[in-house]
């Protein structure tokens, strides 16, 4: 049971995540709570296993992806701080946030898009090519749809969005296909207080 | 020194005649004194007061946090027809964000694995087990945790003890001399009576209050009892107010004696490990139970595995093959007098016991839904979801088409197919509402 998981979570560290991500102090504890309770391991730290045993998140076409954003590259190990900065993305937009015009808080609408644009970078080098957008529609849509038509869809996005001509999408082409999409919206949780 | 024995003899002796004349015997015939339900009364009171008392520390103190029994987040909801209709019937960079922000909800907050663990409650019981953030809130409310401490560990624990030894004993040697005489109907009549009133005095060994609802639609026999499973102890519960025969796995142990001399006495249909791999022969070992319409209703948990007491999971379709008359029954523990609910995972039998001994009380409800059959063009898996929606509805239950099984195995593939499925008819246009049997 998570009943002794808060006396693990130092005051300090509270404040630090805190700052950090704009959780509040209770929110901070419940997460901490759920963390404590996927870490069947118990060493502090979630494995992409760990994640696995979510069967909701097992049968998300994109449940893999969505794990590998928890993870730093080439690690596969996250400890709560980092498990935290992650889901900080997904915070609303609030208010007086919009205009706090110091260092740009996680759950920015940019900060947001770069997420999902991680999403379909597999290699992590700013671009999406044909064959990553190709990889990552495959997952979506399993063995439903011939190669030749995913092809086709993947040929027409690409095409939309490419306006430098170099046959893939970089991070600034994103934004602009997403420009009228409700970001907001589609990629905030309500966590309740 | 000396002197000491004759004064634990006679302390012994007076706690004997206590537990046998003013609990043990009135259990028996079923009556009950009134002292249970004087006990609940103050303990609701008690229970009442302490929430106030939590309620008023947290405005002072508001690094206290507030437990939310119904999950961290507010899930938006949106279907995925829905959420993707406004890019029209094609594939836009977008989408991706729908199953992102799906998977980050799961991650935070998810339907299945929790109900795999305690529940948690609107406001604390005074139990420390319970309480996931315990502070210190007033000296007064410690005081009473305290005594509660000293009277549950004090008195209702030796006295439950010594209630259930009586009650296990009873039903070992009861059964085991029941079985040696031949077959009649004064056996069954006898057999009947040592069950029930081993449960009966069992039931007082757990300080359990059972409210019966509709008790005209008790299960009949040459029937099939199903009803949703939070801890063995649902067995007790339901056989107080009357007998069947068990279905289940042959256990070890203490569950292993209890079980063999039960059988003794009664058709329980005890299954080996290696003989409940086999479908076939237990649906036929069942069918041949039921077609006897003489035999006791059988007692089946179609969702094969405990859950805690919020939801009720996929009921097997098993069950549900083997045809017969299902009696659904609804199983609702009140949370706030113990956690009923028995997390294999982390507790045996032994240690979950104690832990029910040393809490409260059990409060709980029973409700007998009225008899159902499978229609016509319905197959077994579809009346197993209606029967499971009907005891979710009765008993207040969250209903949920989770297999239970995912306690300890994987999600099965053809979940995440069927979800990539019904994407591709999104954006190839052609969608079709009919197999969506998963809704998340």
């Amino acid at each position: 049971m998570g009943s002794r998981a808060s006396t693990l979570l130092r005051e300090e560290e509270i404040e630090e995540i805190k700052k950090e991500t704009g959780f509040s102090h209770s929110q901070i504890t419940r997460l901490y709570s759920r963390f404590t309770s996927l870490d069947k391991g118990e060493n502090g730290t979630l494995s992409r296993e760990d994640f696995q045993r979510i069967p909701e998140l097992a049968i998300n076409p994109l449940g893999d992806r969505i794990i590998n954003a928890f993870f730093p590259e080439g690690e596969d190990q996250v400890n709560f701080r980092g498990f935290m900065r992650t889901l900080a993305h997904f915070r609303p937009i609030e208010d007086n946030e919009k205009n706090k015009p110091v260092s740009e808080p996680l759950n920015s609408r940019t900060n947001k898009l770069l997420f999902a644009f991680r999403l379909y970078d597999l290699d992590r080098d700013d671009k999406i090519s044909r064959d990553e957008l190709l990889q990552v529609l495959r997952m979506m849509v399993g063995v439903n749809i011939s190669d030749e038509q995913l092809g086709s869809i993947a040929d027409r996005t690409i095409q939309e969005a490419d306006t430098n001509g170099d046959n893939s999408i970089s991070f600034n082409e994103f934004i602009k296909v997403l420009e009228k999409v409700d970001v907001e919206q589609k990629m905030s949780i309500r966590f309740l207080h | 020194m000396d002197d000491l024995w004759p004064v634990a003899v006679g302390v012994f002796q007076a706690w004997m005649f206590v537990v046998v004349f003013f609990i043990m015997l009135p259990a028996m015939c079923g009556l009950s004194l009134g002292v249970t339900s004087v006990y609940i009364q103050i303990l609701v009171k008690i229970l009442e007061w302490a929430t106030l008392r939590i309620q008023r520390g947290r405005q002072e103190q508001p690094s206290v946090p507030v437990p939310l029994p119904n999950g961290i987040i507010e899930r938006a909801g949106g279907s995925m027809e829905e959420e993707m209709a406004p890019a029209g019937a094609e594939f836009s960079l977008s989408d991706a964000l729908f199953f992102y922000k799906e998977g980050v909800e799961s991650i935070v907050d998810d339907q299945v694995t929790q109900r795999f663990s305690s529940e948690e409650l609107a406001s604390w019981n005074l139990l420390t087990r319970t309480n996931h953030n315990f502070r210190y809130i007033s000296l007064r409310l410690t005081v009473i945790w305290g005594l509660g401490v000293c009277v549950r560990y004090g008195v209702l624990f030796p006295l439950r003890i010594t209630l259930t030894v009586i009650g296990l004993s009873w039903l070992v040697i009861g059964t085991t001399l029941v079985g040696f005489l031949p077959e009649s109907s004064v056996k069954t009549w006898l057999s009947e009576l040592v069950h029930v009133t081993c449960y009966r005095i069992c039931a007082r060994g757990l300080s359990a209050t059972v409210h019966y609802h509709n008790r005209d639609n008790r299960p009949q026999k040459g029937g099939i009892c199903v009803s949703n499973h939070t801890t063995p102890i649902d067995v007790v519960i339901l056989a107080n107010d009357g007998c069947y025969a068990m279905v289940g796995q042959v256990h070890g142990g203490l569950m292993g004696v209890l079980q063999r001399s039960m059988v003794r006495s009664c058709p329980h249909v005890w299954f080996e490990r290696s003989e409940m791999r086999d479908r076939h022969a237990v649906t036929n070992r069942l069918r041949a139970h039921v077609a006897a319409k003489n035999k006791l209703p059988i007692l089946i948990f179609p969702e094969g595995t405990c859950i805690n007491n919020t939801s009720v999971m996929m009921f097997k379709k098993g069950s549900f093959e083997i045809g017969g008359t299902i009696h659904p029954v609804a199983i609702k523990y009140d949370p706030r007098f113990g956690d009923a609910f028995w997390n294999s995972s982390k507790y045996n039998m032994v240690s979950y016991l104690l832990r029910m001994m040393t809490s409260w009380a059990i409060v709980v409800n029973v409700w007998y839904l009225p008899p159902m059959t499978i229609q016509e063009g319905e197959d077994a898996a579809q009346f197993a979801n209606r029967v499971k929606s009907a005891v979710a509805h009765r008993g207040g239950l969250l209903d949920l088409d989770w297999d239970g099984g995912l306690k300890r195995g994987k999600v099965k593939d053809s979940l995440k197919e069927e979800q990539q499925k019904k994407y591709s008819s999104i954006i190839t246009g052609q969608s079709d509402h009919d197999s969506s049997s998963l809704t998340t």
